[in-house]
């Protein structure tokens, strides 16, 4: 069987079954989230830009938001026959690509992605497993739907299996 | 309240129009920096999905230096120079009257880049200004070299706030032998465009 590389943009999200790989490229500030079913052999994949929904006018992208972003990629996993209860996470981005002394709170919004990540998987009891994140460099995932292993490709600051 | 999305062929046309007044400055500063001709092309206002945001500037995961500028007073939002890795190396060979192409870029190197980007980027804050009446303040450079992708998600994220696309108004510059192209984005703010509009007495 041919193996499809399924590419999730910014502020976008997808599933697929095995044996089939998720990826997105070049993650700055924004964080990718895997959910992954190893009984259904199940993936997910969403790539938000943002911690809060609930901040923000415009909010109907749900894939934009950690918060909306993880309870949707959840249903849309269910619905090609994942069950929540067997789903883990992996994490990997919210770096900080640019340094200023100004106290903008809009640059530390890396950090402040993986912050409202963490708090909505542990709100809806999905564990999360491993990440890789924070840093100032960007990132390139690739999650593997056969096992669950999410590949980390960077430049100059190496590459790792989480 | 304006969106990025109903920006009309109007409001199109006057931040092209701001574009190609910034970016001439810019180009002549960079022409007196390195003395040789440089061109520019007639500024390109892009709307941009998010998704379409990070595949501009040659793929996600092209090695790229970008600089990075943060504007404040009237109008709010942000500058970013970007330089793909060889025509970094041979800006950087044109400065200091070197040949070596083959070079890695070290300190001397990125502060030097990091300046021409904090020239550029004043000259076409400058001209804005001038041209308005408004005051554009504009902050320190930071300069990061990495996957155009994660940089291109810094300013993408500043408009995740307001819109589903992101605004930006680019200008590229090459040296003329092709040896350096660039980038550079004005990003602005639309909560600013108003103040732009009524200072050029069109609104």
């Amino acid at each position: 069987m041919k193996i499809n590389t399924i590419k999730v943009g910014m502020a976008d999200l997808n599933v697929t079954k095995a044996p089939h790989l998720l990826t997105t490229l070049g993650l700055g500030s924004c964080v990718g989230i895997t959910l992954y079913d190893s009984i259904n052999k199940i993936a997910g994949l969403v790539h938000v830009m943002l911690p809060s929904s609930k901040e923000i006018r415009n909010n109907q992208n749900k894939a934009k938001f950690a918060d909306t972003g993880i309870e949707e990629l959840v249903k849309e996993m269910e619905k090609i026959g994942a069950n929540r209860k067997n789903l883990i996470a992996k994490i990997a981005g919210g770096a900080q690509m640019f340094n200023f002394s100004s106290n903008n709170q809009m640059l530390n919004i890396g950090e402040r992605n993986v912050i409202a990540t963490k708090e909505k998987l542990k709100e809806l009891n999905i564990k999360l497993v491993s990440e890789d994140t924070g840093g100032n460099f960007g990132r390139t995932i690739i999650l593997d739907s056969k096992d669950g292993s999410l590949y980390v490709r960077t430049i100059g600051h190496g590459e790792k299996v989480i | 309240m304006l969106d990025v999305e109903n920006l009309n062929y109007f409001m199109i046309d006057i931040l092209k129009e701001l574009g190609n007044i910034g970016a001439g400055n810019a180009a002549t500063a960079l022409a007196s920096m390195i003395s040789k001709r440089v061109n520019m092309n007639v500024p390109n206002v892009r709307i941009l999905e998010f998704k379409e945001v990070a595949e501009i500037l040659g793929g996600e995961e092209n090695q790229v230096v970008g600089i990075y500028f943060e504007l404040s007073g009237d109008v709010i939002g942000n500058m970013l120079f970007v330089l793909d890795m060889s025509s970094a190396i041979n800006l950087t060979n044109m400065l200091y009257n070197r040949e070596n192409k083959e070079r890695e870029l070290d300190e001397m190197d990125i502060s030097a880049i990091s300046e021409v980007g904090n020239i550029l980027a004043s000259s076409y804050a400058n001209s804005l200004s001038s041209l308005t009446g408004l005051k554009i303040a504009i902050s320190v450079p930071s300069i990061s070299i990495d996957m155009a992708g994660a940089i291109l998600s810094v300013p993408a994220i500043q408009y995740g706030h307001i819109s589903d696309h992101a605004l930006m108004v680019e200008t590229v510059f090459e040296e003329n032998q092709n040896l350096v192209v660039g980038n550079l984005f004005f990003l602005p703010n639309l909560s600013s465009f108003d103040k732009i509009l009524t200072a050029l007495g069109v609104n």
